[in-house]
């Protein structure tokens, strides 16, 4: 009884957490102001994280709030305001079949999930590392643990990707502050 | 297991109905008289000049890009501080896995300074 009464309540969070994200994410693409975009945005990544720690991954939940709603979104701010929004808004460009293009692919992608989800293709083995043993040993110890023997080499090649990262920012503004003088 | 999120589900949920509670409160019972110096945009007490969507330097770009890498070096270096103790002899290596990690950014942090992306003229 109790067991039923614990799935029931963690099925209506994980319904609300999930509609809240739908409904952000339309909010996301269905809003003119790409600033008001971004805030919606904001609360898609957070109830993303809520997603994450009901499936018992505090790490990357905490992650997702701390990079990708934190740093990844400012990122983002900024790259809308570097653009002239002003000729943006008031051109009111549209591209021409945009709609039919987009409805085709989103149709597509649809077909896809639900195809995955009902024949159940999408069926990995089962890893060493199952929800009771992370949260017996813990969650940042079980991710550190598999990040440091196992997936040692693309942890360092992360490194190199963000040398990538910060070399590219400023070669593209330090070209651009060139042209100016 | 997800016992002790409870709690943090509660202290979302009375957050936001208070927030809400308050808004929907002042909506209510306040009044409003709508003057067209009220629905100015309001700025320090200053005349708004030109447009107010305005176009900011690249400089602030360099700045985000720079705060995102170190907070994703960050991210990792959580984890290894975790288990750093739990590799009984082989402290070495897993203080050069680090070392290594640590050290490409430092040449990409060297590359910044030096090539002025730090200054901010």
């Amino acid at each position: 009884m109790a067991e039923n009464v614990v799935m029931l309540f963690q099925w209506l969070v994980f319904l609300g957490i999930a509609l809240v994200c739908i409904f952000a994410s339309i909010m996301v693409i269905s809003n003119k102001n790409p600033v008001h975009c971004a805030l919606w945005m904001v609360l898609t990544f957070l109830a993303t994280a809520g997603l994450y720690v009901m499936l018992h991954s505090q790490f990357i939940a905490i992650v997702q709030v701390i990079v990708y709603a934190g740093a990844i979104m400012m990122l983002i701010l900024f790259v809308v305001m570097l653009l002239d929004l002003e000729v943006e808004l008031r051109s009111r460009l549209k591209f021409l079949y945009s709609k039919a293009i987009g409805g085709f692919f989103a149709v597509l992608l649809m077909l896809g999930i639900f195809y995955a989800v009902i024949t159940r293709v999408l069926k990995g083995n089962v890893g060493s590392f199952t929800p009771e043993k992370v949260s017996a040993m813990g969650n940042v110890k079980a991710v550190g643990k598999v990040l440091f023997t196992d997936y040692l080499f693309p942890f360092e090649v992360a490194s190199i990707l963000l040398v990538v990262g910060i070399v590219g920012a400023v070669i593209m503004s330090k070209r651009r502050e060139a042209r100016k003088e | 297991m997800l016992y002790g999120y409870f709690a943090i589900l509660v202290y979302i949920l009375i957050a936001l109905g208070f927030a809400g509670f308050v808004i929907l409160a002042s909506h209510v019972v306040g009044q409003r008289k709508s003057t067209a110096t009220k629905l100015s945009p309001y700025e320090c007490g200053m005349p708004t000049i030109g447009p107010t969507l305005r176009r900011l330097p690249i400089r602030y770009y360099i700045i985000a890009m720079l705060f995102l890498v170190f907070d994703i070096e960050i991210v990792f270096i959580y984890p290894w501080a975790v288990i750093y103790r739990s590799f009984k002899g082989f402290g070495f290596f897993i203080l050069g896995e680090m070392l290594v990690f640590v050290g490409i950014l430092i040449i990409a942090y060297i590359y910044v300074w030096r090539k002025g992306a730090l200054e901010w003229e």
